[in-house]
């Protein structure tokens, strides 16, 4: 395996130290843009990262197979492809493989190999689990067992692209002002280290699931036992990595609402819970006592997304910056205004959103039903 | 049996400056152990060292600050192995053949962890919270949480209304990690329980009222209170279980684990005895074990004969004393369903102890709190339970490194009454108390106010709450749930591996 904890943290720091750029849109009615929006975006916000790590997610850029798993891959040999590939091959019934396209670019450099595969699981072989339990186990096994080989994006008609190097150089690299999405993410890093691996820029992600994140986590220790105990392993030592496990465990298996999640991530004070009406007030105390360990506190300003779905969400008392523009059917997230006013010159309305208060985007049904066939997670 | 001329000297030397004293007789009337006296005839103040405790009352209100009490520089020829305080012993042991007893915790030099821990501060990369200007959070939910929350959503559309449809689980809010101690009516007295009492209902905190029973007139506090029963049972009957807020059952003491409860005769009085459901006068001696728990099983079977009792409204909390394998001790006791654990360290203070077992029984909190959260944790049965310790805080930066090993919140007793006058003189088991807290002699109980009390006690919970605040935010935390179980926030200078290891903690500049 690719000791990930030693490539990501060659320190053994107690977790890294990110400060970063993020920028983020989306279409309510599913209009597509091409990558070239994000790349100017973040260009304009050059300064803000330090070359270490830029990426981007993008949803609904693969509407031909909205119903296969699509996995990028990075390869550090050959062996490791065939490896990984045989093990694909023992999993899923449908796969087609190629190389993620490319073009070469002066600030890209040390390119492990970059492959993509549309997936279906062998559905014989789910035992009970279902498609996406059955894929995330198998991600978790490729990264922490197949030496050499890391997943990293494996969604639905979503893709994760990124790498070690401005985030403009890390969108034309992959060409992605050849894709069309709805719901773009993007993110430029400054850690406080010199650790460069491909696998440590942002979005993480698990299944569809991505996450962005600029900000610290004082509250890391506590994150981490908890999600311990829930079956998590910390293996990257990045607090972005507590945000996408909390996010994950919340949404995904504990099938909260977006708007819920985000207040277990950035509670409202206490003083504000003793003023509310009774039923707000059980709800947001139930919130707090129960999931009080998965509180994110110090400063972060994040960018979730899943399948229709966007939320930006900043910590409760704002220590790191996070502007909101809105445009007809488009919502824009930056850690500044700035690049929002460069791709949009003429909005409807900006505003800062205040601490802890969401700023959640969806499709439209008809566009939902369009880019992801498969429906809308539903509460249990 | 000839009288028997005593071998030992006097532990303390009382100085009494002439030329500042003005025979006022204050140092005669504020002595309880009979060491000042005054001759009229020779206009003199006498004093009986060998009588003195070193409880420092008459110096402290002696009004032209004549008086010196301090340790007799008298010492035997120096020996390692044979200190001052073994001789004393032996020799007290030779004139009385009996067990000597002490009273307050542990004073030896056993590994104080907190002094080797020492905590983060947010430099650049975050920034740090002036809690002054921005909120800052100590409420603590005292109980077991459920594992999750489950949701009813009244419609299918994603952000539509949704209701939590989890059932919860008792549970007590404090608004300050900080607990008053089990400390029984009976071994402190009648002002000093309500001192204690009115400071946590003012305060929003809890205090525990030991194994003394629970006198009428304190029911009013009780969404404030936390009822131990013990092995002796004293003054439990159903009202008193459901009056409180959290039933404790009381298992082990720091101080003396292996042993119950000792309150001398001389402390039962007519109000004592009526309180304890005991004759005046008798020693109240709780059974070392709880006679209807030898095993596992048992406890579980008290915990729900409680909850039963309780109409499943309460938590119930079991205590131990720090023990070897607290840890897995503490795994039975969340899976036998208490809804909270409560564990006494080695420095725990006690009323009435064998000094031998006092001074050789146990492990320090640190070490168990550390371990008995982590083995919660590996279990995944952490937050069945809420974790609480005891056991020689001294101040704020203690009880907030406790939090950063796990806690949910800590007990004081020590601190609580040298804030209302104790000076540690260890002679509580005399029932003598100069100060008016571990005494029932009516004279002594009058000089404790428990207005003048109570606002020392909440001045010190308001001084450490501010303390923690101070702290939290320098490591850019504003919620006290963030910093439990938070050993990032740790680092130990001083310590062996192992011992680092048992902490979960890196050493400093790592």
């Amino acid at each position: 395996m690719w000791d990930i904890g030693k490539k990501q943290n060659p320190y053994s720091d107690d977790k890294l130290h990110d400060a970063c750029g993020i920028f983020a849109m989306m279409s309510r009615s599913g209009r597509t843009f091409a990558g070239d929006i994000p790349i100017t975006a973040m260009e304009n916000m050059h300064d803000r990262g330090n070359g270490l790590g830029g990426g981007f997610a993008a949803y609904g850029i693969y509407p031909d197979w909205p119903e296969l798993f699509a996995f990028h891959l990075m390869f550090e040999t050959k062996e490791a492809k065939a490896e990984t590939e045989k093990y694909l091959h023992q999993h899923f019934s449908s796969m087609d493989g190629e190389e993620i396209p490319t073009r070469p670019h002066p600030g890209i450099t040390s390119a492990p190999i970059l492959f993509r595969y549309f997936l279906r699981p062998n559905h014989h072989l789910l035992e009970g689990l279902s498609e996406d339990d059955f894929v995330v186990q198998r991600v978790m096994h490729i990264n922490l067992k197949i030496d050499g080989a890391f997943v990293f994006s494996s969604g639905r008609n979503m893709g994760v692209f990124k790498a070690v190097g401005h985030t403009e150089d890390v969108g034309r690299f992959f060409k992605l002002d050849e894709y069309e999405a709805y719901c773009w993410t993007a993110h430029s890093r400054f850690p406080t280290n010199t650790t460069a691996w491909w696998g440590g820029a942002h979005p993480f992600s698990v299944l569809d699931w991505t996450v962005v994140h600029n900000g610290e986590i004082s509250s890391y220790g506590t994150n981490r036992n908890y999600l311990e105990m829930q079956g998590y392993f910390c293996t990257m030592h990045t607090d972005t990595e507590v945000i996408a496990y909390a996010m994950d465990l919340l949404a995904r298996r504990h099938g909260l609402p977006i708007e819920m999640v985000c207040k277990v991530m950035a509670p409202p004070l206490w003083k504000d819970i003793d003023q509310m009406a009774q039923a707000d007030r059980d709800l947001y105390t139930t919130l707090r006592v129960i999931y009080g360990p998965l509180l994110m506190n110090g400063p972060f300003s994040i960018v979730m997304a899943h399948q229709g779905e966007m939320v930006a969400l900043g910590d409760r008392i704002r220590l790191r910056p996070l502007v909101a523009a809105e445009r007809d059917d488009v919502i824009y997230i930056a850690s500044e205004e700035a690049p929002i006013r460069l791709v949009e010159p003429t909005l409807d309305r900006v505003w800062i959103p205040k601490g802890g208060e969401p700023v959640i985007v969806r499709l439209d049904d008809a566009a939902m039903a369009k880019a992801h066939p498969e429906g809308r997670q539903v509460l249990k | 049996m000839s009288v028997m001329k005593t071998h030992l000297w006097p532990e303390f030397i009382i100085e009494r400056n002439d030329d500042r004293c003005i025979r006022c007789e204050v140092c005669v009337n504020q002595c309880s152990f009979e060491v000042h006296s005054f001759d009229a005839t020779f206009n003199e103040v006498f004093a009986e060292d060998m009588n003195c405790v070193g409880c420092q009352r008459c110096q402290v209100f002696c009004p032209t600050h004549a008086l010196t009490i301090r340790p007799n520089p008298t010492q035997p020829r120096p020996n390692a192995n044979w200190r001052v305080e073994h001789l004393f012993d032996l020799k007290k042991q030779a004139e009385s053949g009996g067990i000597v007893l002490t009273g307050m915790g542990n004073d030896k030099p056993i590994s104080i962890y907190w002094d080797h821990l020492l905590l983060n501060a947010s430099q650049v990369t975050n920034p740090s919270i002036d809690p002054l200007r921005e909120p800052m959070e100590l409420r603590t939910y005292l109980g077991r949480k459920p594992d999750r929350v489950m949701f009813h959503r009244d419609s299918e559309l994603p952000g539509g209304p949704v209701v939590p449809v989890t059932q919860m689980t008792p549970l007590v809010p404090i608004e300050t990690p900080i607990i008053f101690s089990a400390m029984s009516y009976g071994a402190i007295s009648y002002n000093a329980q309500k001192s204690l009492m009115q400071a946590a209902a003012a305060f929003g905190t809890l205090a525990n009222t030991g194994e003394g029973g629970w006198p009428r007139e304190f029911r009013k506090f009780h969404d404030n209170v936390i009822v131990q029963v013990a092995s002796g049972r004293f003054g439990v009957d159903l009202e008193y279980l459901n009056d409180a807020k959290i039933v404790e059952i009381k298992l082990g003491q720091g101080a003396k684990p292996g042993i119950g409860g000792h309150l001398p005769g001389e402390k039962v009085t007519a109000d004592v005895s009526q309180t304890r459901m005991i004759p005046e006068g008798s020693d109240a001696l709780s059974p070392a074990p709880q006679h209807d728990i030898y095993s596992i099983e048992d406890l579980g079977m008290l915990i729900h004969a409680l909850k039963e009792a309780t109409r499943y409204e309460k938590p119930i909390s079991v205590k131990i004393a720090a023990v070897h394998n607290a840890p897995a001790i503490a795994s039975g006791m969340v899976r036998a369903g208490a809804d909270i654990i409560v564990l006494d360290g080695i420095r725990g203070g006690t009323g009435a102890a064998p000094k031998i077992i006092r001074d050789n029984v146990g492990i320090p909190i640190e070490l168990a709190l550390a371990q008995v959260d982590e083995r919660l944790r590996k279990e995944g049965i952490r937050q069945q339970a809420s974790l609480l310790v005891a056991g020689g805080f001294r101040n704020s930066g203690d009880v907030i490194k406790a939090i950063a090993l796990g806690a949910d919140a800590v007990y004081i007793g020590t601190a609580a009454f040298v804030a209302i006058g104790c000076t540690l003189c260890q002679k509580c088991y005399t029932g003598k108390c100069a100060w008016g807290i571990t005494t029932n002699r009516p004279d002594l109980v009058k000089r404790l106010n428990p207005d003048q009390c109570t606002e020392r006690l909440t001045n010190l919970l308001r001084a450490w709450s501010r303390e923690i605040k101070e702290m939290l935010g320098g490591m850019g935390i504003n919620s006290l749930e963030s910093l439990r179980g938070n050993r990032l926030h740790l680092r130990a200078v001083g310590l062996n591996q192992w011992e680092m290891d048992a902490l979960g903690v890196k050493g400093a500049g790592f």
